[in-house]
C-alpha cells in the first residue's frame, strides 16, 4: 500500500487508483500524484510544499513556448541514476519521475539566465525580482534598455485566444522582436485593441496607446526606417 | 504529347528483369575501346571556368567527328577541388589539372585519340616534385577509401541511365524483391551506420522506431540544408549523385511504410537543387519513384523544397516547421520525431550522407559495410578538407584515422612552409583541435571527447597565421547571426559571448572574461532549447581549453601573437633592412609612411589603419608586425 501526498499536503492511499490516469512523480524528494498528460510546470502550479518555478514565458492559457528557460529543472526517469536539465514548461509528467526543481546546478543555471536577461531590460521590475532572489547584482555585460525578453506571450495570446495575428516575432536571432505586419509604424485593422498583449506581457513592455491600440516595444524598423514599408499614411506621402 | 505520353510510358520498368535488361543493354551499347573523359563540373570547378572546358570538348568532339570514340561527360564534383578545373581520361585514368580551353585540343589530340601523355598539365607531388599521371597514384586519392565519393567520377548527374549501367538501383530492387522491411531494417542496424548529420544516432534504430510507430502517413525527409562555413559535401552529392541519395530514401520508405518524401535543400546550392529535381523526374519516368515501383506495389514520391537561407533549418525540429510553412524555428524534442514529425506523423530525417550510404549497405551486406571503420562508428566520412591546406577539398576515409594522415598524407600539409596550429571539426558548433591531439582517430566518439564534434564533416585547417581569439570570434559572430533567437540563453548567451570576444581582440579585454565565458558555455550548454544554442559555446571552449595562452597574451599581455587582431599590433620599418625603395610608401593608402628616397622609411603610427598592405608589398622583409 503506498501513500501519495495528494496537493502536497494530504497523505492518501491511493494505491487501487490505476484506471483513472494518475501520474506519480518524486519532485524534491516529496512524492506526489498529478493526473497524466500534464507537464511538469502544469502539474506543480501552486502545489503546496513545493517551490515556485520561476517562468516568464508561460501562461496557463496559451501553449507553452519554451523560451525563457528559467523554469529548467533537472529530471531522471531511470530512477536516479542519470539526470538531465529540461524545461518544465514543456515536458510531460511520466509514471516514476524524479524531478528536482531547486538544486545547486539549476540555481546557477537560473542566475545566468536572469543576469542575461537583467543586462538586456535592466528596467523591468519583474527581472529585478528575480535578480534579488537568485543574488544577481550587477550584470557583467552592457547593459540594454529593451523591456521586451521575446517571451512571444504577446504573439501566442493574440493568435491563440483572440485568433487575429495582429502582431508576430519577427527577424531571427539578435534581431529577433515584436512587430505589425510588414513592420508598420503602428498596429493597422488586424488589432482590434483587446489589449490582450499588454495585459499577458510579463514585464510590462507593450502598453496601450492614445488610439486605443497597443504600442509595441521599440523596434528597429530596418525597412521602415528607409521607407520600403510603413504605414498607409507614410507611403502616401 | 500523344507521343510524348507513350514515350513515358515506355520508360517504366516495370520488373527485376526489365531492370536488368536495361542494365545490359546500357551496357552492350558501349564500345570497348570508347575513351572516357571526365570533366569535373562540382562548383569548385565550376568557379575555376570548368564550364568553359566542357564547352571546349564539345565544340572540339563534334568538330573532330570523334563521338564515337570519346564518351564525354559532365560529372559532379570528384573532390579534389584545389586542382580544378579537372579532367580524368580513359579506363587508366590520366588526371589532367587546372586545364584552360586553349588545352582541350591538344588533350583530345593527343591524349584520347594518340593515348599520349602530356605532361605540363600533370600533378605535380609537391613533397617529391614528381609528376604523377594516374589519379590512383597521386596521393591525395591514395589514402582514401572513397566507396561513396567515386561514383562521382562516374556519372553524369544529370543522366539516370549513367547511374543504371553504374549499378544503380540494384540496391532498390533487391530491397524490394527479395527483403522485408524488418530485415531491411536489420541490416542497417547490423552495419552501424550513424547519422551523417553530425549527431551520430544509430540509424537503424531511428528506421526501427519509425517503423513501430502507429500511423498511416509516415514521411521520409532528406536533410540537404547544409549551411557551416567550409563543408560543401551535401551539395556535392546531392549536385554529384543525387540518384544514390533517392535510391536510399526510398529503401528506407519501403522499410518503415511511408510513400511521400522531401529533400530539404539549400537554395544556396543552385546544383543540388536542379540535379535532384532532374533526377526526381527521370527516376518517375522510369518508374523507379510514383506507383507501383517496379511492379512491386509500392508507392513513393518525393518532393524537393528549398530551404530560405537559415542555418538553424539544419536542426530537424526546426527543419520540419520550415517544411511545413511556418517559422523555422526549433521545438522541444521531448517527444520523438519518430512518433510525431512532419505535421504529426512518424518522420524518418536523415543526413545526405547518411542517405547515399543506404544501398551501399544493401548491395554490399551489413558485414561488409562494418568492417570499415572504428567499433563504435562504422563506414566511411566524407571531409570538407578546407582553410590552410594544400590539398583542399572533399576527401572520404575510413571512420579511426589520424588527423595527421588526414592533414599530411591526404592533404599534403600545410603550404608555404607554415606551422599547422590547429583544426576546426564539426562547423561553427565543434571545437579547434591543436598540434598535440594530431595523432587522435576521428570518430563521433573520439571527436565529442576533445570537445569537438564530428559534425557535417567540415574540417577547417589553420595555421601559425590564424589567431584562435580571432577565430572563436568569427564563429560566435556566425552563430550569433544564425541563432534563431526563441530561447533566452542561445539569443542572449552568443550577444555576450560576442560582445566579450569582440572586446578581447579589440584590446580591451578583462581578467574575469575567461571565467565569465566559461560560464556563459555552461549556461549555453544546459539551457538551450536545441542542439545549435547547446553546442554554441564550443567554439570558445576548445580554444579556451587548447590555447589560453593564446588569449591571455590578448587580455594582459595586449598582444596578438599571430598578428592578426589589428588594435593588438603595430607595424613598423627595420631600418637595416628598408633600402628606400618607396613601394611601401606608394601601397599605403593612407599615407602614413614617409621618407626620403634611398633612405629607411617610416610609419607614422597615428596615421596607420594596420591595413597590412606595407608588410605584404615590401620584397626585402624589412615592415615588421608585433
Amino acid at each position: 500500500m503506498t501513500k501519495y501526498w495528494i496537493n502536497g499536503n494530504e497523505s492518501v492511499d491511493i494505491s487501487d487508483a490505476e484506471d483513472i490516469n494518475v501520474v506519480h512523480l518524486t519532485v524534491d524528494d516529496k512524492n506526489i500524484a498529478v493526473s497524466g498528460g500534464k507537464t511538469i510546470f502544469a502539474a506543480l502550479q501552486r502545489m503546496p510544499g513545493i517551490g515556485e518555478i520561476p517562468g516568464l514565458c508561460y501562461h496557463g492559457a496559451v501553449r507553452p513556448y519554451g523560451a525563457c528557460r528559467l523554469c529548467t529543472v533537472e529530471v531522471s526517469e531511470d530512477g536516479g541514476k542519470r539526470y538531465r536539465f529540461v524545461a518544465a514548461c514543456l515536458y510531460p509528467v511520466t509514471e516514476g519521475m524524479i524531478v528536482k526543481t531547486n538544486t545547486e546546478k539549476i540555481r546557477k543555471l537560473r542566475k545566468g539566465i536572469i543576469e542575461l536577461l537583467l543586462a538586456r531590460s535592466p528596467n523591468a521590475r519583474v527581472i529585478q525580482e528575480l535578480a534579488k532572489e537568485y543574488g544577481v547584482e550587477k550584470p557583467r555585460f552592457s547593459l540594454g534598455d529593451n523591456d521586451c525578453i521575446l517571451c512571444g506571450l504577446c504573439v501566442r495570446a493574440c493568435q491563440e485566444i483572440i485568433g487575429k495575428s495582429a502582431i508576430s516575432l519577427v527577424n531571427r536571432g539578435i534581431y529577433k522582436e515584436v512587430a505589425a505586419p510588414f513592420y508598420a509604424y503602428e498596429l493597422e485593422e488586424g488589432c482590434i485593441g483587446c489589449g490582450d498583449c499588454m495585459y499577458v506581457c510579463p514585464t510590462g513592455a507593450i502598453t496601450m496607446g492614445a488610439n486605443g491600440k497597443p504600442v509595441l516595444p521599440k523596434v528597429k524598423i530596418p525597412f521602415g526606417e528607409i521607407g520600403a514599408m510603413g504605414t498607409k499614411e507614410k507611403r502616401a506621402k | 504529347m500523344e507521343q510524348q505520353v507513350k514515350q513515358k510510358v515506355d520508360k517504366r520498368i516495370k520488373s527485376v528483369k526489365q531492370l536488368e535488361q536495361l542494365r545490359q543493354a546500357l551496357a552492350d551499347g558501349k564500345d570497348e575501346n570508347r575513351v572516357t573523359v571526365a570533366v569535373c563540373g562540382g562548383t569548385a570547378c565550376l568557379a575555376a571556368g570548368a564550364k568553359d572546358i566542357v564547352a571546349a570538348f564539345e565544340a572540339e568532339i563534334r568538330k573532330r567527328g570523334v563521338h564515337a570514340r570519346v564518351e564525354f561527360k559532365e560529372t559532379g564534383c570528384q573532390g579534389f577541388c584545389a586542382c580544378g578545373p579537372l579532367v580524368v581520361i580513359g579506363p587508366e585514368k590520366i588526371f589532367y589539372q587546372h586545364i584552360k580551353p586553349g588545352d582541350v585540343p591538344e588533350i583530345i589530340d593527343e591524349t584520347i585519340l594518340k593515348g599520349k601523355i602530356i605532361s605540363r598539365l600533370l600533378y605535380v607531388d609537391p613533397a617529391t616534385n614528381q609528376k604523377i599521371t594516374h589519379e590512383s597514384d597521386i596521393p591525395f586519392y591514395k589514402k582514401q577509401t572513397r566507396n561513396i565519393m567515386a561514383a562521382n567520377r562516374e556519372i553524369d548527374p544529370t543522366k539516370i541511365e549513367q547511374y543504371v549501367a553504374a549499378g544503380g538501383y540494384t540496391a532498390l530492387s533487391k530491397a524490394l524483391f527479395q527483403m522485408s522491411p524488418d530485415k531491411i531494417i536489420n541490416e542497417i542496424t547490423r552495419a552501424g551506420l550513424r547519422g551523417r548529420g553530425g549527431g551520430g544516432f544509430p540509424t537503424g534504430r531511428k528506421w526501427q522506431s519509425c517503423w513501430v510507430a502507429e500511423g498511416d502517413v509516415k514521411y521520409v525527409l532528406c536533410n540537404a540544408d547544409e549551411g557551416d562555413p567550409g563543408a560543401y559535401q551535401d551539395g556535392s552529392i546531392l549536385g554529384g549523385n543525387p540518384h544514390s541519395v533517392i535510391e536510399g530514401m526510398i529503401i528506407a520508405a519501403y522499410a518503415v511504410g511511408a510513400h511521400e518524401g522531401y529533400i530539404y535543400v539549400r537554395n544556396e546550392y543552385p546544383l543540388a537543387v536542379a540535379h535532384s529535381r532532374i533526377a526526381i523526374q527521370q527516376a518517375l519516368d522510369y518508374g523507379f519513384l510514383g506507383e507501383n515501383i517496379l511492379d512491386s506495389g509500392f508507392d513513393f514520391k518525393i518532393t524537393i523544397n528549398k530551404g530560405g537561407g537559415a542555418f538553424v533549418c539544419g536542426e530537424s525540429s526546426a527543419l520540419i516547421a520550415s517544411l511545413e510553412g511556418k517559422v523555422g524555428e526549433p521545438k522541444s524534442k521531448y517527444t520523438h520525431m519518430a512518433e510525431k514529425g512532419l505535421w504529426d506523423k512518424p518522420s524518418l530525417l536523415n543526413n545526405v550522407k547518411t542517405w547515399a550510404n543506404v544501398p551501399l549497405i544493401i548491395n554490399k551486406g551489413a558485414d561488409w559495410y562494418a568492417k570499415i571503420g572504428t567499433a563504435g562508428s562504422k563506414g566511411t566520412m566524407i571531409f570538407a578538407l578546407v582553410g590552410k591546406i594544400t590539398n583542399s577539398g572533399l576527401v572520404e576515409v575510413p571512420m579511426g584515422i589520424s588527423l595527421r594522415e588526414m592533414i599530411y598524407d591526404i592533404g599534403g600539409g600545410i603550404p608555404g612552409g607554415k606551422q599547422f596550429k590547429a583544426v576546426q571539426t564539426g562547423g561553427p558548433s565543434g571545437g579547434c583541435i591543436s598540434a598535440t591531439l594530431l595523432d587522435t582517430p576521428v570518430d563521433f566518439d573520439e571527436l565529442t571527447k576533445l570537445g569537438s564534434m564530428m559534425g557535417s564533416g567540415g574540417m577547417i585547417v589553420m595555421d601559425e597565421d590564424n589567431c584562435m581569439v580571432d577565430v572563436a570570434r568569427y564563429f560566435i559572430e556566425f552563430l550569433k547571426g544564425e541563432s534563431c533567437g526563441k530561447c533566452a540563453p542561445c539569443r542572449e548567451g552568443l550577444t555576450r559571448l560576442s560582445e566579450i570576444l569582440d572586446r578581447i581582440t579589440r584590446g580591451q579585454g578583462r581578467s574575469e572574461d575567461l571565467e565569465t565565458m566559461q560560464d556563459l558555455g555552461e549556461i549555453l550548454d544546459a539551457g538551450s532549447l536545441c542542439g545549435l544554442g547547446r553546442s554554441a559555446a564550443n567554439p570558445v571552449l576548445s580554444t579556451i581549453r587548447y590555447f589560453k595562452d593564446e588569449y591571455l597574451a590578448h587580455i594582459v599581455d595586449k598582444k596578438c601573437p599571430a598578428g592578426v587582431c589589428r588594435e593588438l599590433i603595430e607595424f613598423s620599418i627595420d631600418a637595416e633592412k628598408c633600402t628606400g625603395c618607396g613601394v611601401c610608401a606608394r601601397a599605403c593608402a593612407t599615407k602614413a609612411i614617409s621618407g626620403e628616397k634611398k633612405q629607411p622609411h617610416v610609419i607614422n603610427q597615428d596615421l596607420c589603419i594596420k591595413c597590412g598592405a606595407c608588410f605584404d608589398s615590401c620584397k626585402f622583409e624589412a615592415v615588421k608586425k608585433q
